[in-house]
């Protein structure tokens, strides 16, 4: 399989397999006009099986959503062809409009202009809570 | 900044102290306090109703000399033409001093607290938070028994839903030497996350039962609970539970002498009405305390604002 290297932009390496799809729709790469590509159970020495994704343009993208589906992740920048820089994420401690409450009774739901906070609960089991009603959120749900 | 009542544990067990204290001055000298707000308004926003809440924060704002405005329910106020409530919390700091808010959504009193200019109090948001309750509660249990370590605690009827319960179990937790007896049908049972949370986390003894009388002898405090109709899906489930436990003279039998029965209220038929006569009964104590703990509640937040001296 050949995939272009890219000249500038990102590589999010160290996806665990199967949550690149997940991080591709929660990034909204989908509607980039930018060539982007989404390896799938890549080889890896460290984890056995991983996912890549590659995305040849130099945009913004949002930290924490990569944080909470990935937190182990590397993130490669890339510029004129070369790796100039090189970041680890780990879990952030509040996500802002990355997940929706799924509780019908919480405030979210009926109040359309606030923003969907969660907080970070449980760093071992990567559980958030809804700021506003604690409602349980898992990053591997 | 400006200081908000949203959960019990926005207050530390000093400041929960500190409202203990001065609530115990209130009842001792009223006369001290009846003008310390004079000319203060107390926003009442009362989303769905309440008998108790609503009257005991207009009562304790009277007391202190204060005036109150607001409404009881949402259709007599702007949110039945879709106001948010963001914009009624903005709004309502244009005419008011401080804002007690009661919503059926969980997490509207933060947002109100988020959007307003004056201190807000969470006086309930749905099956969530009310540490208005918790406080009057921890009045009256320091009132009673004089301290709140070292305390056997049983709590009976709708764990699952009664948010005075986990806010309890929340507060009590900061304190050495707790006990829990969780007392309910298996369908009503403390939800697993208070569980794990707060009792397992803190390394607090607790034991769950289905039987009231099992543990009673142990018990310094009885928290009874009501099986609320408006926190079920199906009616079906609650017509079902609602009979699950009821406190009759009978089933005291075992109790301490000076065990302390408490309850948030409205009761409808979970504490017989005998049970009203008996020196250990402490629920209407607890009504009363819950006016004199808002007061001090409201004090504090209006000082802290800088309201008042």
């Amino acid at each position: 399989m050949n995939i272009d290297s890219i000249k500038n932009g990102i590589v999010i390496d160290h996806i665990p397999a199967g949550r690149g799809m997940k991080l591709y729709e929660l990034l909204g790469l989908g509607r980039l006009d930018c060539p982007v590509a989404i390896i799938k159970n890549a080889a890896s020495s460290q984890m056995g099986r991983k996912d890549i994704i590659k995305i040849d343009a130099d945009i913004e993208v949002n930290l924490d959503i990569i944080g909470y589906v990935a937190p182990n992740v590397t993130i490669n920048i890339i510029r004129g062809g070369e790796l100039v820089e090189k970041k680890s994420i780990g879990l952030p401690e509040t996500l802002v409009d990355v997940i929706k409450c799924k509780n019908p009774r919480c405030i979210t739901s009926t109040e359309q202009e606030i923003k969907h906070v969660f907080r970070l609960d449980d760093p071992e089991k990567r559980v958030y809570r809804c700021a506003y009603c604690d409602t349980k959120a898992s990053a591997d749900s | 900044m400006i200081k908000h009542v949203i959960d019990i544990l926005d207050l530390s067990v000093d400041e929960i102290d500190g409202l203990i204290k001065c609530a115990d001055d209130i009842i001792a000298n009223p006369e001290k306090y009846a003008h310390k707000c004079s000319g203060k308004k107390l926003a009442t926003l009362f989303f769905e109703p309440s008998t108790r809440t609503r009257l005991s924060f207009e009562a304790a704002m009277y007391e202190l000399g204060g005036n109150v405005l607001g409404f009881s329910e949402a259709q007599s106020s702007s949110a039945a033409k879709g106001e948010s409530v963001a914009d009624t919390a903005k709004t309502v700091s244009c005419y008011a001093d401080i804002i007690a808010m009661r919503h059926p959504k969980e997490g509207a009193p933060m947002v109100a607290a988020q959007n307003a200019s004056i201190p807000v109090i969470n006086a309930g948001d749905g099956g969530h938070f009310h540490p208005t309750q918790t406080l009057a509660d921890l009045l009256t249990i320091h009132r009673e028994k004089g301290r709140l370590d070292n305390l056997t605690v049983g709590f009976c009827g709708d764990l699952k839903f009664g948010r005075t319960v986990h806010s309890l179990i929340g507060a009590l937790a900061r304190y050495s030497g707790l006990k829990v007896v969780l007392i309910s049908p298996e369908e009503l049972k403390l939800p697993s996350y208070v569980k794990n949370d707060v009792l397992k986390k803190g390394g607090i003894e607790y034991v769950q039962t289905a039987s009231l009388e099992e543990h009673m002898p142990e018990l310094d405090i009885l928290y009874m609970t009501r099986v609320q109709r408006e926190r079920f899906f199906n009616e079906e489930d609650y017509l079902r539970l609602k009979d699950s436990y009821i406190l009759t003279p009978e089933k005291l039998a075992g109790a301490k002498s000076d065990l302390s029965i408490m309850h948030p209220l409205p009761r409808v038929n979970e504490i017989s009405v005998e049970i009203d006569k008996d020196p250990r009964a402490c629920y209407f104590k607890q009504v009363l305390n819950g006016k004199y703990i808002r007061m001090a509640l409201i004090l504090k937040l209006l000082k802290e604002a800088g309201t008042i001296d």
